[in-house]
């Protein structure tokens, strides 16, 4: 069987990580920057795939099951408040809703 | 049987710790009972205590129930001494104290603050009996300071009304400048002397300093500063006709009969000491002769019932100095005692008048209330007769020794008795003006509602009554305590004074009484007359403002101060700290900086962050 290359993974991972970062700190839609949020959540998981493939240990993959659990999670509380942000504020531009400055 | 001494200030201490933490869940009857009762007992003990020292089974004794300090060489015991002064003293406080706790049960029954008033009464008298039965200095200032402490709180007893807390306030700074000249005193004397024992102290005194040295002088002099505040006498007796805006029965109690006296008290009992510095000596006399007739001007121009009384409480006070400042320090105690009975007559029976009168203080607002206000009347007769020293009662005998005893003093002598008589006449001309414009002639409006009296007033007036008649007639045993003194500074005997002398002492009050009753009472000459006279009106103000001095404490202490104060506002000393603040909220301010309140700015910091410490734990 082909085997795709450790740091061939480890690559994509990496570039999935960055562009989830490129995504959060740039993006002003809240609801893409929860998904820029997902992304990196993602590029972690495929961390703990490609690792857990390449020393065959099962770790990982039970790793990856508990971040999909969690994203899952984080979602449904994220995206709950990110409907009552757009009530009552009816934006979803978190430059606009930066109440929490000094 | 002297181990009692020490249950004396314990029965008012206690009654203090009950009514003080208890008090708000007890029915009145309760309050009154324990207020009073305990001084009550206290009596009983004073009396089973001086049975035994007057009738000669014991001496001077000295009880030392613990030892309270010991630091280094130093040792203060709650050492308690009793001897004739003493024994007058306890009598005083307690027999007098008690009629006044007693009249009090009636006459603040209705006042909400019941139980707050007996627990502060409680602790006056504990501690003015600390105060007289110390064996040692620090004691007494113990009981010195007790005093104090209560005066102040009982003077703004009604604190709901500013006014009164001002006179509270007034009464404590100034009584608190003769203390601190006191505590100074004491000072000295323990690094002079290396103990504040009064009895060893006196010793040491006479073994070590000689008549007129510095040290004598200068422990004497600061000794009389605060006898000086506490007695309210010249130049601290400004605050004494203030502290009236206590309850009646205070200014009968604390502003009369005892705690003003602590200062004649103090003086008596440290003798030797003012003997080793005659100037100063001298000087309690010449204070006390000011004082008296300061007093007496200005008593004769007031209008206030209790302001009268009060500045003729400073004149007597100033009689018992001049007999201390003449060495007649037994005549001084004698006066003491009877002022104690017919200033506390008069007081109580000024209490009944206001409280019949609906509060009313202004005399020229009652009149001819001889028949509805009887008990008060008689108490007023008898208690302004005694004050005018009339022949036979008890002020004349006393005042008749000061007098002679000044009589007795080479050189100045003279002068002394002759301020002294002038006094008297004031005396006389302003306790029957009292006693004429408030129960004879015309009654000026108060119509007869009857008078407020009930046993518990009552009974403390009639005995009081009795007290001030015939006080005169009670020996004081105090001639062992001072026999030292009369030796040095010659005798008060009677075989010194002529008939002549003694024909004017009697005369000279019965005229001012007669010149009362001729401007008062009968209307022969009239004030208004009196005031047309060029320069009456300003003589009047002058004295009518007790002769301006809170003027001029104002002028020199209050305005300097409230400008000094005024100028300093933003206090120097505080810039330090102001630094520290402006420090901070510039520290501040920067880390405001960063809360942009932008999350891309966070995400960037964190990763910021993350990247400078893994590359760091990576490279280093």
């Amino acid at each position: 069987m082909y085997t795709i290359p450790f740091e061939h993974g480890l690559l994509l991972a990496s570039a999935l990580f960055a562009l989830g970062l490129v995504g959060v700190t740039t993006r002003r839609n809240i609801v893409f920057v929860l998904m820029s949020l997902e992304i990196m959540l993602n590029a972690t998981g495929l961390v703990f795939v490609v690792g857990s493939s390449r020393w065959g240990h099962a770790d990982g993959q039970v790793m990856f099951l508990m971040i999909l659990t969690l994203a899952a999670a984080e979602v449904a509380v994220g995206l709950a408040l990110i409907i009552q942000l757009y009530r009552r504020f009816k934006t979803v531009d978190i430059d606009v809703l930066s109440q929490l400055k000094g | 049987m002297f181990e009692s001494l020490g249950l004396l200030p314990t029965f008012p201490l206690l009654g203090f710790l009950t009514l003080f933490l208890a008090g708000s869940f007890l029915p009145r009857g309760i309050i009154g009972l324990i207020g009073a009762g305990s001084i009550g007992l206290s009596f009983l003990v004073a009396l089973s205590i001086v049975m035994p020292f007057l009738s000669g089974d014991s001496d001077v004794t000295r009880h030392v129930v613990y030892t309270w300090l010991s630091v280094g060489n130093f040792q203060s015991e709650f050492g308690l001494y009793l001897d004739g002064l003493t024994v007058v003293m306890i009598l005083v406080i307690t027999g007098v104290g008690f009629l006044i706790h007693l009249y009090s049960t009636g006459f603040m029954i209705d006042d909400p603050s019941y139980s707050r008033f007996f627990a502060i009464m409680n602790l006056f008298v504990a501690s003015m009996l600390i105060l007289v039965i110390a064996d040692n200095l620090l004691l007494l200032y113990l009981g010195w300071e007790g005093v104090g402490l209560c005066s102040y709180l009982l003077i703004g007893f009604w604190y709901s009304d500013p006014a009164n807390g001002y006179a509270a306030r007034k009464a404590f700074v100034t009584t608190r400048v003769g203390d601190t000249s006191m505590a100074i005193g004491l000072f000295l004397l323990f690094t002079q002397l290396g103990t504040l024992d009064i009895q060893s102290l006196m010793v040491l005194a006479q073994d070590r300093w000689d008549i007129g040295s510095g040290f004598a002088v200068a422990a004497s002099l600061l000794l009389l500063g605060g006898a000086v505040g506490k007695s309210a006498q010249l130049p601290l007796q400004t605050w004494l006709p203030d502290a009236m805006a206590g309850p009646t029965p205070i200014s009968a109690l604390i502003h009369a009969a005892t705690m003003v006296t602590a200062g004649v008290y103090l003086i008596a009992r440290m003798h030797p000491l003012f003997e080793l510095a005659p100037n100063i000596q001298l000087l309690v006399a010449f204070i006390g002769l000011a004082t008296l007739l300061i007093a007496g001007f200005t008593a004769m121009t007031q209008h206030d019932i209790k302001r009268i009384l009060a500045y003729s409480t400073i004149s007597q006070i100033g009689y018992m100095f001049l007999g201390l400042g003449v060495g007649a320090w037994s005549a001084s105690i004698f006066h003491l005692m009877t002022h104690a009975f017919f200033k506390a007559l008069l007081f109580l029976g000024a209490g009944t008048v206001i409280l019949s009168l609906h509060h009313e203080h202004n005399i020229f607002k009652m009149g001819g209330k001889w028949r509805q206000l009887p008990v008060a009347f008689a108490s007023f007769m008898i208690g302004s007769l005694a004050l005018a020293a009339f022949p036979f009662t008890s002020g004349y005998f006393s005042k008749d020794e000061i007098l002679i005893g000044a009589l007795a003093v080479e050189g100045v002598g003279f002068w002394l008795w002759f301020g002294g008589v002038v006094g008297a006449f004031f005396t006389g001309v302003y306790s029957f003006r009292l006693v004429f414009v408030v129960f004879f002639g015309e009654s000026r409006g108060h119509h007869d509602d009857g008078e407020v009296t009930g046993l518990a007033m009552a009974i403390p007036l009639f005995v009081l009554m009795i007290l001030a008649l015939f006080g005169g007639f009670i020996h004081i045993p105090v001639d062992s305590v001072f026999s030292h003194g009369t030796e040095l500074l010659g005798t008060h005997e009677e075989h010194s004074v002529s008939t002549f002398m003694h024909a004017v002492m009697i005369a000279v009050p019965l005229i001012g009484i007669g010149v009362s009753y001729l401007f008062y009472c009968a209307n022969i000459f009239s004030v208004n007359n009196l005031m047309r006279l060029p320069f009456a009106k300003s003589l009047h103000a002058l004295w009518f403002s007790g002769w301006g001095f809170d003027y001029l404490y104002k002028l020199l202490f209050i305005s300097p101060f409230l400008w000094l104060a005024k100028i300093n506002r933003r206090d120097f000393v505080d810039t330090f700290y102001a630094g520290i603040v402006v420090l901070t909220v510039f520290g501040n301010s920067l880390s405001v900086r960063s809360q942009s309140g932008l999350l891309r700015w966070y995400i960037l910091s964190i990763v910021i962050g993350i990247v400078l410490l893994v590359s760091a734990g990576a490279f280093l």
